[in-house]
């Protein structure tokens, strides 16, 4: 990224490409199905078909093609990586090869099974494992996975089946998946399938089997599997969507409102209606509802309200604060107003017997609001702030640390307590055993509120011993030696116990601390592992660092030399002094802004993202409620953040650019062809037009009418070879940017054919074309226009490209072993297509010009693909045997509903 | 009539209606914003003895089809000030008078929704002058007939609706009932393109607008019975993606 003089580009682009395959992780594709038996391997080996076609490297690593033949025909083609032997207890099992395939480096492996477990003694105990490996190693991967394996979902499945699965996958492996392909088949032709012997299953009891393979069995995974990648695109969505800045808009089918007090207990209000919300798919809203009362609220119970509006905010909801005499008149209005269709309310801390003559809100929500679902969230632990102590924190959770009195205070009052206890048993025990109560409680002391109380409560107690024990009491003299050796040692054991405890429970505060911020790191560190999105990485870092510091968060890339807010919270906006000391801060790769030693005076507080070749942005938080000077980790963490962002930004960035320059190579070198075609193409058909028509203009009184004619039949003719064009441009770049929407609807192949050799009668001049359609066909869900074009372009290439009297066949066929699908052919007699030309042939603007045959615009054929492809079909071309070829392509078919037409029934 | 004197190609278009006034034969609205298309659809129209109109929009359209009365209309779908369909929903409310909609390649569902509005009849840009003559004439011709024919006959195939029978050169077709209603359909308007759904509506009913494999399988059978060779249909002609029309009948 220097920013002087920008090198060769093939240079950065060779080494980008060299640095791309040592360093970047494969790409995973995983093919869910629900059940065995949807046709995820056949599914994967047609992508892969498809990716060779492109001129991927394919490998098959290991495909499993039970027996099948057409998943087996698949296979060929692909090569294979021939699979590793492994005798076990006599046995000789076949795994992949890992190191074949490592060593092959081919750029996409086939994985079948992604569950399956290895051999014992494989290097890895599970194949995902394995497949984790060759990812890795910068090759992509295609793998097959049925929703049962997912660890997940494991448990839901054997209570839904009552088969238990032992082979599982983890969640993370399918979450790192760059794309999820749902193969999806429904349960009644599964089971037919099955029962057809289509479906192979694995050693399982024949009569396991029949369990599993129950209709409502395969109803419930196939909505698993459904719902897995539904929730995939959801997250794939509302990511994009967060990475783009794009907000809402949410479908707003209910609306959740949650009426939040200053009660601690408004975070987790926050939290269910957050929960509840997202299980809805509604939009919701966090309402403060403003007494005039409530001015008396105490600065902590206002920086609490703040924190849960924030967190509301975060969490996705909207936070209002209204402002009204009547807490749940006001909430009910709003409600109504803003069409909600649930509040959550927190029953009240306060206990009933408190007023009974006023009625808590709740009550008065119950009471007033009809038609509303009330959810009433009780407060069973009163110690919510106690049990935010142990979770590992998640928001402006670094506040452990009671204020520092409070230890002191419940020190004092806990020495107090023993000293009460003590005098009140004096008269019974030795106040040598009061010493031991004592040196109790300065332990406690020190557990619970840590070193400064502790040696407090240590100097307390000798002071209290000897006022109230030692003779002569209520004086600090002592009289006796033996109380001053007793005196002695209660301080200095008292001061060494409490002051080791204290420290241990300062360690112990402070290891959690730090386990807390490690774990902070490494989800963070995770999350943006996987991305290679620049403005991904940023809304990651956004949302962590808020969430982490508790504070709004703001990430800034550089945008066309100056810095851009790239992603923010809510509520996040840079005047221009902080704007300034951002760029400061990017400028000179130095923190700025409140608590550091730059620029202090400003809200925000900017970190430079930095690696070791710049900085490529800035990380600016809000840390409004941080005492200044910043502690420990409210300065470090961050940064460690910053940091590690930092490294995968410029990861994203240089792969961007690749990526960019590549893209700018292909469309370059498209537009050059599609130019060069064109201009041809249109050229040719216009010059004769205007030159028939000039011709026409000025010599029409010394034609005579068989030129004239001649004339007029040329322009048209030159117009509608232009028509032509234009109608094939047209398709092919609907088809490329799929804005072509298929009409789906059922289609008699023989009415079709019967509609295209009518539309061609005029160009076939009599040719012989012999249809054979096998007798008994059924309809065909398709679009008819689109599949009447391909077969209109095949007829067309057929007539065109074949001498003039030898005949054409049309045929269609049912194939495949369950015949289910139909393939259409057309064979000529023509010179035949060379076989290094096969795949190609299919690509736009591909001409085989030869001498004698007119010039095409060279997009039929990529027109066909583009038509079969959109309806699952595969198109192909094959030498004829006795001379010729043979155009035919695959649809596939689908079981007309309801058998009866009512066409026999009279 | 401006007939045989004056060779077609030679006269430039002048914009003058008047010209075309003493003609007798049709009058002709043609609604396009296209002069260009309007230029040679009146040049086309006026040679066959049409007396033709122009419209550039729907406003323009409405009030000309108010005013003049026009024999026949054809529109374009794409109008500047709003959607040809809507000219058709209008008309429909007060008028049979037939129209002929044009639309361009790919636009089937602008079609089938416009001949479900009331179109009798559409042509795909670029057409011919002489497919669009033959449409128009068609067009006319069942305008004009306004008493039910009680035998429909075209080629060899003879419908009798009155007796409720079909023969194929002579010979009785033995349709079941079901295919009868489909051909009956297809016979009451001669030549006119009948949609998917209008076809599933009357022989099945509502409701069955969607289960077009029904329509499929019954118009494949009633091929097989009527038509020589049922590959290349002669009789029952399919409209891609559109639906079907009845070759038109002989004239008598």
């Amino acid at each position: 990224m220097s920013k002087d003089g920008r090198p060769d580009p093939e240079q950065i682009l060779e080494a980008l490409k060299q640095a791309d395959s040592d360093k970047h992780r494969g790409r995973l594709k995983v093919f869910l199905g629900a059940a065995a038996g949807v046709g995820k391997t056949y599914t994967m080996l047609e992508a892969a078909h498809q990716r060779q076609a492109d001129g991927v490297e394919v490998a098959a690593g290991y495909v499993e093609t039970h027996g099948r033949s057409e998943t087996a025909a698949l296979l060929e083609g692909l090569s294979v990586i021939p699979r590793r032997q492994v005798q076990y207890r006599g046995v000789t099992l076949e795994e992949m090869d890992l190191d074949a395939v490592l060593e092959r480096r081919p750029q996409l492996v086939l994985v079948d099974e992604l569950a399956h477990t290895n051999a014992p003694g494989s290097r890895h105990p599970k194949r995902y494992q394995d497949v984790e490996e060759v990812l890795n190693k910068g090759i992509d991967v295609y793998t097959t996975l049925n929703v049962q394996h997912l660890e997940s979902l494991n448990d839901v499945v054997s209570q839904i089946t009552g088969v238990k699965v032992h082979e599982t996958v983890p969640d993370y492996v399918l979450e790192q998946a760059v794309e999820i392909e749902l193969v999806d088949l429904p349960p009644g032709e599964l089971i037919q399938r099955l029962h057809e012997g289509k479906v192979y299953v694995a050693e399982t009891a024949e009569r396991a089997t029949q369990r599993f393979f129950r209709p409502g069995n395969l109803f419930a995974l196939r909505e698993l599997a459904l719902r897995v990648a539904a929730k995939r695109v959801d997250r794939q969505m509302r990511e994009y969507m967060a990475a783009h800045g794009i907000e809402g808009p949410w479908p707003a089918g209910e609306r959740v409102l949650v009426s939040i007090g200053p009660s601690p207990m408004g975070e987790r209000l926050v939290r269910t209606a957050a929960r509840m919300a997202a299980n809805l798919d509604a939009e919701w809203s966090a309402v403060f509802v403003e007494t005039p009362g409530g001015r008396s609220l105490s600065d902590e119970q206002r920086t609490r309200m703040a924190q849960t509006m924030r967190l509301a905010e975060e969490l996705g909801g909207k936070a209002v604060t209204l402002a009204g005499p009547d807490v749940a008149g006001e909430l009910l209005h709003y409600a109504k107003a803003h069409n909600a269709s649930r509040i959550v309310v927190g029953k009240s801390l306060r206990p009933g017997w408190t007023n009974p003559l006023q009625p808590s809100i709740v009550d008065r929500i119950l009471a007033r609001g009809s038609g509303l679902d009330v959810h009433v969230i009780s407060t069973a632990d009163r110690g919510g702030a106690r049990r935010g102590r142990r979770r590992p924190p998640s928001g402006p959770r670094f506040s452990w640390d009671l204020l520092p009195w409070q230890g002191y205070v419940s020190a004092t009052a806990l020495i107090a307590a023993v000293t009460l206890g003590g005098a009140a048993l004096s008269t019974r025990i030795a106040p040598t055993d009061i010493v031991m109560f004592y040196l109790l409680a300065v332990v406690a002391s020190g557990l619970r509120w840590g070193r400064g109380p502790a040696v407090w409560a240590s100097v307390l107690s000798a002071l209290s011993f000897d006022v109230f024990f030692i003779p002569p009491h209520f004086s600090l003299t002592i009289a006796g030696f033996q109380y001053v050796i007793t005196f002695i040692v209660l301080v200095v054991v008292a001061v060494v116990i409490g002051s080791q405890t204290g420290r241990l429970a300062d360690q112990v505060s402070l290891s959690r601390r730090r386990e807390a911020e490690t774990a902070a790191l490494y989800a963070f560190t995770r999350t943006i592992v996987a991305s290679h999105d620049a403005g991904e990485i940023a809304a990651a870092l956004t949302r962590h660092s808020s969430e982490t510091m508790g504070c709004p968060a703001a990430v800034l890339l550089p945008d066309g030399g100056r810095l851009a807010v790239a992603s923010s919270t809510l509520g996040f906006d840079l005047n221009e002094k902080e704007m300034a000391a951002a760029e400061w801060s990017f400028a000179n790769g130095a923190p700025a802004g409140r608590g550091e030693s730059t620029l202090p005076g400003v809200d925000g507080r900017y970190l430079p993202m930095k690696t070791s070749r710049g900085v490529v942005g800035v990380l600016a938080l809000r840390q409004d409620n941080a005492q200044v000077p910043l502690n420990l980790s409210q300065r470090l963490l961050p940064e460690a953040f910053a940091s590690q962002a930092a490294v995968a930004v410029e990861r994203a960035l240089l792969s961007e650019e690749a990526k960019k320059a590549e893209l700018a190579m292909e469309a370059d070198r498209l537009h050059t062809t599609l130019l060069n075609s064109i201009s041809h193409d249109l050229r040719t058909p216009l010059s004769s037009i205007i030159g028939a028509l000039t011709v026409l203009t000025d010599r029409e009184a010394q034609m005579d009418p068989t030129t004239r004619r001649d004339m007029i039949d040329t322009a048209r003719e030159g117009a509608e070879r232009l028509n032509r064009l234009v109608g094939d441009l047209l398709d092919i770049t609907r088809l490329e940017t799929g804005s072509l929407k298929l009409l789906w609807d059922w289609c008699d192949l023989e009415d079709m054919v019967g509609t295209v050799l009518e539309q061609l009668r005029p160009s076939l001049q009599g040719r012989d074309v012999q249809v054979r359609l096998e007798p008994g066909l059924p309809l065909v869900y398709a679009d008819y226009a689109l599949i009447a074009q391909v077969l209109h372009n095949l007829l067309d290439n057929a007539v065109k490209y074949s001498a003039e009297g030898t005949p054409i066949t049309l045929s269609a066929e049912r194939a495949g072993d369950a015949g289910d699908y139909v393939v259409i052919s057309v064979a000529d007699r023509g010179p035949g297509i060379p076989p290094d030309v096969r795949n190609r042939i299919f690509g736009k603007f591909f001409r085989i010009d030869r001498p004698g045959t007119g010039r095409g615009t060279g997009l039929g054929l990529a027109i066909c693909k583009g038509i079969v492809e959109a309806h699952k079909g595969r198109i192909w071309v094959e030498p004829r045997e006795g001379g010729g070829s043979v155009f035919a392509f695959s649809l596939p078919l689908v079981a007309v509903p309801g058998g009866d037409t009512g066409a026999e029934l009279e | 009539m401006p007939s045989s004197s004056n060779p077609s190609k030679e006269k430039p278009e002048k914009p003058s209606e008047k010209t075309l006034e003493p003609a007798s034969g049709p009058l002709v609205l043609v609604v396009d914003d296209e002069r260009p298309i309007r230029r040679f659809l009146r040049a086309a129209l006026s040679t066959e003895g049409y007396r033709v109109q122009e419209a550039g929009g729907v406003a323009d359209a409405m009030a000309k089809v108010a005013g003049q009365r026009p024999d026949a209309v054809i529109l374009d779908l794409g109008l500047p000030d709003g959607d040809g369909r809507d000219v058709i929903l209008k008309m429909r409310e007060w008028t049979n008078t037939p129209v002929i909609v044009l639309s361009v390649r790919g636009q089937e569902a602008d079609k089938v929704s416009a001949l479900d509005a009331g179109a009798d009849d559409y042509l795909t840009k670029p057409f011919g002058t002489g497919e669009l003559l033959a449409r128009l004439r068609a067009a006319l011709r069942r305008a004009a007939q306004d008493v039910q024919e009680p035998v429909v006959t075209t080629g060899k195939l003879t419908i009798d609706l009155a007796r409720r029978r079909v023969t194929v050169a002579g010979k009785d077709a033995n349709l079941t009932a079901t295919e009868y209603a489909l051909l009956r359909a297809l016979a009451i308007n001669p030549g006119k393109v009948l949609t998917h759904n209008h076809l599933l509506r009357t022989v099945w009913g509502t409701g069955y607008e969607t289960e077009s494999h029904l329509l499929r399988v019954n118009i494949s059978n009633l091929r097989r019975k009527i038509e020589p060779d049922p590959v290349q249909p002669t009789y029952v002609l399919t409209e891609p993606g559109v639906g079907y029309r009845l070759r038109d009948p002989d004239p008598d």
